[in-house]
């Protein structure tokens, strides 16, 4: 491993930043605040590729920025795992930056320069905790994550908007308390704080003491990445607009705690010490009750979003799993599940927010014959939900194929029939919302041509349902998700 | 040069105190120089103070022979690194806080101006004094100084000002007294009133009660000053009715001077270890400073007040940098020092912020700010960045010094104090983040889609505040990403020995 | 024990005034009172600090002629400081009357729950 210092991590998370100021003073003229958006979503996107080749000839780059505290500096570091979570993170930010114009102007919504400033900070905080190359740093860019996205959720400003954001903040700030007394303890074991593939815990301390900073890592994490029982403040959070819940589903908040319970399952504790400790099982066991729950509560959702929400419970619980049945099959297919249903279900999203701006429905049982109106909206849909079941040619598929084998790497069978039940449940939820819209007749009041919702919204959706097809059908297409999921997989020491 | 540098050590103290006479009588005929004097002064001092913190951390500590007479004889000022750090903190916030308060002084008591400078210049001299000196006795003189104006400050205000004032003056006499009898007791034992010399002196004298009785006199004088709970009853009173300068130069500077002395007292006076192993007085200040920082917190929990809010926020924040001190470990004490700057910061950006609401709405019920973001920003930027510095949100600078007491708790393997540092986080962000979603948000009615909102004029407080206070959310950020360099380059060197 | 107690007299006699002063400022309502108190408790500090002076047979400090040797006087040093202290405690009253005067004007009394059901 070729250590290499660069400047590029740190220019990723400043053009958002500096989009974020530019937005602040031009607030007044929306089309060159827009502008700003976009610039800076195609310029982060450019540099994070731009390290892709490096980073995938076996070098890491690197980027100290300053020292935060005696012995822990304020580092970025482009491994493999981070430049996949940075290109999945800035990739869908392009699109979620046109569909957000698409929205918003189709709404006439209120404060779109906070609207716009916030997503931008939220993503350069997205980001930065991606390339995190310590704990400490990680938890820098988390909390600021946390910070910006709170006027997001709270965006409405109703009563309940506000409610919301308090519960949002409470949940977040809480796990973020927990957090910090967890790093601050394995500064104390440990002393260095960097990430290390294959961890560095090991040998540092007495198994209860690890254990028990294995489970609160995992649960104060695990709140981000909505663990079921410390889930309820993603749901209540639908009361956001939709390009602000499809960047906390497949983007940014959700996945930033995937991906730092991740970090510290592979980075920080290591394959290893974990089943020296004989956690892995209890943890997969844990997520696997996540897997299941949440696709039950999806089932008796009937507002649109919530649903998503619960299938989003579900669906990242699939990474966790993956990544802690601790075999490299099973690793790959959850980092891949984690771009793979980032693309599906910020289709899904976006179908849910053209509808609500073309139709103003919420709910699924209003949603009779909505296909006939909309049926490149819905065709997009159709993709997504597909794709979630895990059915081929659609990408989800593939990472669940990994997932199963990984689990039979593992010897654990029982995993692959908790996926085979979730794919089932998958179904249950969705394909009623797919029937419903193109096989029942809408009510007679409501108009019957053709009406989709402006391009700004129509054309991510579409790309973006393309996008997983093809990734379905070629997972190395474009950005090299499979083969650097891979080499983030090779790079950890101590896999089954 | 050579000969200008130990004497910044008496200017640092002697420009404010000469320029305070100067106000009344250049202000009997030009009203508007005592602002400027006051400024001049301030900023005097300042220089005097980069200087003499930068001439210590090359060379070491600067002893100044008052009158050429020497120690213990003489007086003597002493400045070693903890010193020269405080002076700058206490140079450095004196000056921002002076350069907005010619606005809201005009506004709150145009009548008063000079008088009040002339008083103001005096307690910045005595908090200067009290920093410099290295003589027991001579800083009862400048504590007395400070209390002094600081009670006639605080009693111009509208509304009970002048019964907190009152209740602050029996209180905080009381604990200047007891100050005065640790010094008396001290004095009996050793025959000396020099820092220096007394450290010298104590140590065969641990197995005595009247050193004992000395500490803990000078323990309750300091706690009744700082506002160390119990003894914090005067505080929310008085931070709350002064006028809005005085609470904000107060507020971040008094409390934190006198925590400065309780430092003194107890590690340059008395060996650390003298209250680490012969008393167990450390464990006592960490377990009463851990329940100040939750009872701080609770109570401004309850508060409608703004100012009265942050008041009881200042309580619990004191608790903080007692419970550093409490800890006794390197990084407890770091943290503890860290606290003192990083608290002056952001407690001085929050009252300067809570003066401008004062000068632009003429109220501070936290429940009726009603969307004030659209009308003052920059000041409500401000106010945001201080709110997360409070809760302890990296990268601003109180995440930092929570940080350090986090790992110095851990390092002492007491889990309470981490709890309590922790959930008093949590606290911080209930009552800080309900006053921002009153800024910020309309809590009544909300924007249902569609709805345009008529943009109210921008109504911001005039540049003189305006400025500080940006400079001071600037500092809060900066403060926080640099607080390496200020741990490695200045606070190591302020730790006592054997830490 | 009786001779303990007489000999430390000037202690007794200063934690006595002390406790009185403390009593006035805390018990009593009429903030007069409290400003007395507080003035009982200052001056008992400084009558403190006089008494640990004294020496058996030593004379006023004042530089004469006749008197033959330094330890002939009394100890000084705590006169000083004191004068110091007397100033203060007169800058305090000084200060503290200042403020009862405004209060007497705004609340016209001056007993302390008066002024507290005036203001709630």
């Amino acid at each position: 491993m070729d250590v290499f210092s660069s400047v590029r991590p740190l220019l990723a998370i400043l053009v958002s930043l500096m989009a974020a100021a530019l937005i602040l003073v031009t607030g007044k003229r929306p089309n060159l605040r827009e502008a700003w958006t976009i610039l800076a979503a195609v310029a982060k996107f450019l540099i994070v590729l731009s390290m892709a080749p490096s980073v995938l000839s076996g070098r890491l780059l690197e980027c100290t920025i300053l020292t935060l505290s005696p012995g822990i500096s304020l580092k970025l570091r482009v491994d493999a795992f981070g430049l996949y979570f940075g290109l999945l993170a800035s990739g869908l930010w392009i699109a979620t930056s046109f569909y957000s114009i698409g929205y918003m102007r189709g709404l006439k919504e209120h404060s779109q320069t906070r609207y716009f400033f916030c997503f931008a900070l939220a993503l350069s905080s997205t980001i930065g905790v991606a390339f995190a190359a310590n704990l400490l740093t990680l938890f820098l860019f988390y909390e600021i994550l946390t910070i910006s996205t709170y006027p997001l959720v709270a965006h409405k400003e109703t009563p309940e908007a506000l409610a919301a954001g308090r519960k949002y903040l409470v949940y977040l700030l809480t796990a973020a308390v927990f957090i910090l007394f967890c790093i601050a303890y394995t500064h104390q074991l440990g002393g260095g704080l960097d990430f290390v593939g294959g961890g560095f815990l090991a040998g540092k301390g007495s198994p209860e003491v690890l254990r028990l900073l294995f489970v609160i890592f995992i649960l104060a994490f695990g709140t981000k990445a909505a663990f079921l029982p410390i889930h309820e403040w993603l749901p209540t959070a639908m009361i956001a607009p939709t390009p602000v819940s499809a960047l906390l589903h497949a983007v940014a908040v959700v996945k930033a705690g995937v991906f730092s319970c991740l970090r510290v399952i592979h980075y920080v504790f290591g394959p290893t010490l974990l089943s020296d400790l004989n956690l892995w099982l209890m943890l997969c066991y844990f997520v696997s009750f996540t897997i299941v729950v949440g696709s039950l509560f999806a089932m008796v959702q009937d507002n649109l979003k919530r649903r998503l929400a619960f299938s989003t419970i579900s669906q990242l619980s699939y990474v966790v799993l993956g990544a802690a049945l601790l075999t490299p099959m099973a690793l790959i297919g959850s980092i891949l599940h984690m771009a793979f249903h980032g693309f599906m279900k910020i289709t899904l999203f976006f179908c849910a927010g053209a509808i609500f701006v073309k139709t103003g429905k919420e709910n699924i049982s209003e949603m009779n014959g909505i296909g006939r109106r909309m049926p490149l909206t819905m065709g997009a849909f159709a993709v997504g939900a597909i794709g979630m079941a895990g059915i081929p040619p659609v990408c989800g598929f593939l990472s669940k194929w990994y997932l199963c084998l990984g689990s039979l790497q593992a010897r654990e069978m029982v995993f692959v029939l908790i996926l085979l039940i979730s794919s089932l449940l998958n179904v249950a939820y969705f394909f009623p919302i797919v029937y419903n819209a193109f096989f029942r007749k809408a009510r007679e009041e409501e108009p019957l041509q053709r009406e989709e919702a402006s391009w700004w919204m129509v054309a991510p959706i579409l790309i973006c349902a393309l996008m997983s097809v093809l990734f379905g059908l070629n997972p190395d297409a474009f950005i090299r998700f499979h083969q650097i999921a891979s080499l983030a997989a090779a790079n950890i020491r101590g896999l089954f | 040069m050579n000969t200008m540098q130990p004497q910044a050590v008496i200017l640092i103290v002697l420009i404010p105190l000469m320029s305070s006479y100067a106000i009344p009588l250049l202000g009997w005929r030009w009203k508007g120089s005592a602002y400027f004097i006051a400024l001049i002064a301030i900023g005097a001092s300042s220089v005097c103070s980069l200087l003499l913190l930068w001439t210590v951390l090359k060379q070491g500590t600067i002893h100044y022979h008052l009158g050429g007479w020497l120690p213990p004889w003489g007086i003597e000022y002493v400045i070693d690194p903890l010193n020269g750090f405080m002076g700058v903190v206490v140079c450095g916030i004196s000056f921002l806080v002076t350069l907005s308060s010619k606005e809201s002084v005009e506004k709150e008591l145009p009548e008063k101006k000079v008088r009040f400078y002339a008083i103001y210049l005096l307690l910045f001299t005595g908090l200067m004094g009290i920093v410099v000196t290295g003589d027991v006795f001579n800083l009862y003189v400048f504590l007395e100084i400070a209390s002094l104006t600081a009670y006639a400050l605080i009693a111009i205000g509208e509304d009970g000002a002048p019964l907190a004032s009152f209740n602050y003056i029996i209180m905080g006499t009381i604990g200047a007294c007891f100050y005065l009898l640790g010094v008396g007791y001290l004095y009996i034992v050793t025959g000396s009133l020099n820092i220096a010399d007394l450290a010298k002196l104590l140590p065969p004298l641990y197995h005595s009660k009247v050193v004992l009785i000395a500490l803990a006199f000078f323990l309750i004088g300091t706690a009744i000053k700082m506002g160390l709970f119990p003894l914090h009853v005067w505080l929310p009173d008085a931070y709350t009715y002064a006028p809005s300068a005085v609470s904000s130069f107060i507020a971040p500077l008094m409390t934190k001077v006198m925590a400065y002395i309780l430092i003194r007292v107890m590690f340059t006076v008395f060996q650390p270890s003298y209250s680490i192993e012969v008393i167990p007085l450390t464990v006592i200040l960490s377990w009463v400073a851990a329940v100040a920082i939750i009872v701080g917190s609770i109570m401004a929990l309850a508060q409608r007040d703004l100012k009265r809010m942050l008041a009881y926020s200042s309580v619990s924040q004191i608790g903080y940098i007692v419970l550093g001190v409490g800890l006794a470990n390197k990084m407890g004490l770091l943290g503890a020092y860290l606290h003192i700057l990083n608290h002056a910061f952001m407690k001085g950006c929050l009252f300067l912020v809570a003066g401008a609401l004062m000068y632009r709405t003429g109220m501070r019920n936290i429940f009726q700010l009603g969307m004030i973001h659209r009308k003052m920003p920059f000041t409500m930027g401000a106010l945001v960045i201080g709110a997360l510095s409070m809760i302890g949100i990296p990268p601003t600078a109180g995440f930092f010094s929570k940080w350090y007491l986090i790992l110095g708790s851990i390092e002492a393997q007491n889990w309470v104090f981490v709890a309590v540092i922790l959930a008093s986080s949590l606290l911080n962000a209930l009552y800080f983040f309900r006053v921002i979603e009153n800024a910020y948000f309309e809590v009544s009615r909300g924007h249902p889609e569609g709805e345009a909102l008529i943009e109210p004029n921008r109504e911001e407080v005039p540049l003189s505040m305006l400025i500080p206070i940006l400079v001071l959310a600037a500092g809060i950020l900066l403060l926080g990403l640099f607080n390496e360099r200020i741990i490695s380059g200045i606070l190591i060197f302020a730790l006592p020995p054997g830490f | 024990m009786v001779d303990y107690l007489i000999s430390k007299y000037n202690y007794w006699v200063y934690i006595f005034l002390m406790m009185l002063g403390f009593y006035a400022m805390m018990g009593k309502r009429n903030l007069v009172k409290k400003l007395i108190g507080m003035n009982i408790f200052q001056t008992a500090i400084i009558l403190y600090y006089i008494s640990i002076g004294v020496k058996k047979g030593g004379t006023l400090p004042i530089f004469m002629e006749t008197a033959p040797r330094a330890a002939d006087y009394i100890n000084p040093l705590p006169h000083v400081l004191m004068l110091t202290a007397i100033v203060v405690a007169v800058s305090t009253t000084g200060v503290a009357l200042a403020v009862l005067l405004m209060i007497y004007r705004r609340y016209k009394t001056l007993e302390e729950n008066e002024i507290l059901k005036s203001i709630r």
